[in-house]
């Protein structure tokens, strides 16, 4: 019994990682004022080249640094159309998803990529022998303690740092923010080339440290569960890492519970992400509040 | 009328319309810029398109020529381009109908498919003469896709829900509702015939209900889609120019403010456009269903929602002006079918259409631009 649980609880964290990674891109971008939901490409993306970046290097870890770059690109291309052109952002995302479900889907058939090729796992001494907890939190794949600095850092970026500050208040209210002399603009573009840096990494992570491969569509809609955490987290960081856990802990469910002979329908569980953040979005509209011009693009002297 | 593209309105500069005037010093090529610019665009697309072809070491032109022969080549194959192009209208019309409102639904792909899956069981179960059980499957597809919508709809009215976020989980949710109908026997799932096993789809519709075709079947011939698709986008089109609904429509769109002091209600006009759009996906699923697939299983949307999306956003909100641009998608459609032959995966086809969204989006905000730092520098 205890070894199952461990075995369903380190495969919940070992799903939450990719999904904590671009949720923290996410957060990022939302506070900033931008709702990103270009992040499936940049997922998709970063899956891709790691897996190109292995292949080419023979070296996983080096496939990540290309994962974060193609997650960059991308992120670059977003932020010029939405925060330069003013094309909408929504718009931009929807056409990045296309274009890069289509141009992975492309190369993957037109390009031989390895196909076991993984970043190594470590084993924290001493403390990954501690039964249960153990081998759920110290016998990963080394990125995941990354995301372990990660998380606090992300955090003193977005609520100790200067830059943090101007980015919520390109997020909270543009105006003033514009008026103070923040360029609401940069911040946000900013903002989205952070995003596609860890969703990216995010990507490169599921990809070259979880399958070792990449498939066609291989986030398969991750990003949107991504995007769906940081609702449900109520834009909170904390909250937000919640999220990713309990939709990493579904997905290991949906994996698991076959195995265990327990009957509960598999599309239900594939559903669940996405209707737990519309019930968060319903039930938590009055106590959690969105950033105040999420999605609003900003336009001087328009109130 | 560019609502989807640009941000709000109240961007334009107030003054008088004439303050870039000074600066007319080449009448001409400020007047050739855009169409140079789309042109410019447009072929950077197709370019980066056919690079990405030679790197992977095939022929670009084999492949324009595959694409040719798919889309436009043959009677049969033009046929295939318009039967392509009629979901696409469809979804495009729904799609103008909520952005001039205002509203920008995204989860076209989840209310097509709620609308086909309707439609499937409407025509699987409803007795009657075929005619009719056809005209049912559509109505009832094109209710089962309002439905859908209905449901951020509500989110949005009741809770405040972003109904970007709501329609785009709920393509999700769709999915998965679909996929749990096609894989229970008691519901869509294909009845078992002994000795042979049963997949995940719906039993096929019989004959009498599929929508008719016109033509010659090896050579030209065409599914009545279109025609429906075609006069739907043209009454929608004075339906929004010249009706009261459509002024009340683009006046919701166009300022909300404003809307409400005139006393337009946004929760009947905006809600009702939401509906109407999730309306025209599910008539989409239900033409896809009744027109080709004529069954239903997972995937079955194929992408057509998010495709009809951008056809609406290259037409810039018009549904007449969304007819030569669906035909033209479709045309893209039918032709990656052929690239099979080339060995050149198909899925460039769906890296040439974003392209050529981006292509032609990128002209006019970049005059946008251009407009706003000329009323800049002219202020100082």
């Amino acid at each position: 019994m205890i070894d199952e649980a461990s075995v369903i609880l380190a495969s919940a964290v070992r799903l939450t990682v990719p999904l904590a990674f671009a949720a923290c891109g996410e957060y990022i971008a939302e506070r900033a004022g931008t709702i990103n939901i270009s992040v499936e490409a940049m997922m998709l993306g970063g899956a891709f080249s790691a897996v190109l970046g292995a292949t080419i290097t023979g070296s996983a870890s080096t496939g990540l640094i290309f994962g974060m770059v193609a997650g960059l690109i991308i992120g670059f291309v977003h932020a010029q159309f939405s925060h330069r052109l003013g094309v909408n952002t929504y718009v931009v995302g929807l056409v990045l998803s296309a274009l890069i479900l289509g141009l992975t889907s492309f190369l993957l058939d037109s390009v031989k990529l390895d196909t076991n090729n993984q970043v190594n796992a470590v084993n924290i001494p001493y403390i990954s022998d501690i039964p249960l907890l153990g081998p759920v939190l110290f016998s990963h794949r080394w990125p995941v303690y990354l995301l372990i600095v990660l998380i606090p850092f992300v955090w003193w970026l977005v609520q100790r740092s200067r830059f943090g500050l101007e980015l919520r208040a390109a997020g909270e209210n543009p105006q003033s923010a514009d008026v103070t002399g923040i360029d609401v603009r940069k911040r946000r573009r900013q903002a989205l080339l952070i995003c596609g840096l860890l969703s990216g990494l995010g990507g490169a992570y599921l990809a070259v440290g979880e399958v070792g491969m990449f498939n066609q569509n291989m986030t398969a809609g991750r990003g949107f569960v991504v995007i769906a955490a940081v609702i449900f987290g109520g834009w909170t960081l904390r909250g937000t890492i919640a999220g990713c856990l309990v939709f990493g802990a579904a997905d290991a469910m949906r994996l698991a519970l076959p195995a265990l002979g327990v009957q509960l329908n598999a599309q239900f569980l594939i559903a669940a992400p996405y209707l737990l953040a519309l019930l968060a979005m319903m039930f938590l509209a009055k106590t959690h509040r969105a950033p105040g011009a999420l999605g609003i693009p900003f336009v001087r002297g328009t109130a | 009328m560019t609502k989807l593209l640009e941000a709000p309105h109240a961007a334009r500069p107030a003054g008088p319309p004439g303050p870039a005037a000074p600066r007319t010093g080449a009448p001409i090529t400020q007047r050739l810029r855009t169409p140079g610019l789309y042109a410019l665009s447009l072929s950077l697309a197709f370019a980066i398109a056919g690079l990405l072809v030679a790197v992977v070491g095939k022929s670009p032109w084999d492949a324009a020529v595959a694409m040719y022969e798919g889309s436009l080549g043959s009677g049969s194959s033009i046929g295939q381009s318009i039967d392509q192009a009629a979901p696409l209208l469809m979804v495009a019309i729904g799609s103008v109908i909520a952005a001039r409102a205002g509203i920008f639904n995204i989860g076209q792909e989840g209310q097509l498919i709620i609308g086909a899956a309707v439609g499937a069981s409407v025509g699987l179960f409803m007795p009657g003469p075929g005619w009719f059980v056809l005209l049912m499957i559509l109505l009832c597809a094109a209710i089962g896709g309002a439905l859908w919508a209905s449901i951020a709809a509500i989110l949005y009215y009741w809770r405040g829900v972003d109904v970007v976020i709501a329609t785009l989980l709920l393509i999700f949710v769709a999915n998965q509702v679909v996929s749990f109908a096609v894989n229970r026997p008691y519901l869509l799932r294909e009845q078992a015939v002994p000795g042979q096993t049963t997949a995940s789809q719906s039993d096929m519709l019989r004959e009498s209900v599929w929508l008719p075709r016109f033509g010659e079947y090896p050579g030209f011939n065409i599914g009545a889609g279109i025609f429906i698709a075609a006069l739907l986008a043209v009454g929608v089109y004075f339906a929004l120019t010249r009706s009261r609904w459509g002024f009340r429509i683009r006046l919701l769109g166009l300022n909300a403010k404003t809307a409400h002091r005139a006393g337009v209600g946004a929760v009947v006009v905006g809600g009702g456009a939401l509906l109407a759009s999730g309306a025209f996906a599910g008539l989409a699923g239900g033409a896809m269903l009744t027109g080709s697939g004529y069954r239903i299983q997972d995937g079955f949307a194929d992408n057509v929602g998010f495709d009809g999306l951008l056809v609406a956003l290259v037409a810039k909100d018009n549904p007449v002006r969304a007819i030569p641009v669906a035909l033209f998608f479709g045309a893209l459609r039918a032709g990656g079918g052929f690239l099979a032959s080339t060995g050149i995966p198909r899925y460039i086809v769906a890296v040439v259409t974003a392209l050529l969204v981006l292509a032609v989006v990128f002209p006019t905000a970049f005059a946008e631009i251009q407009r706003r730092r000329v009323a800049r520098t002219t202020d100082a």
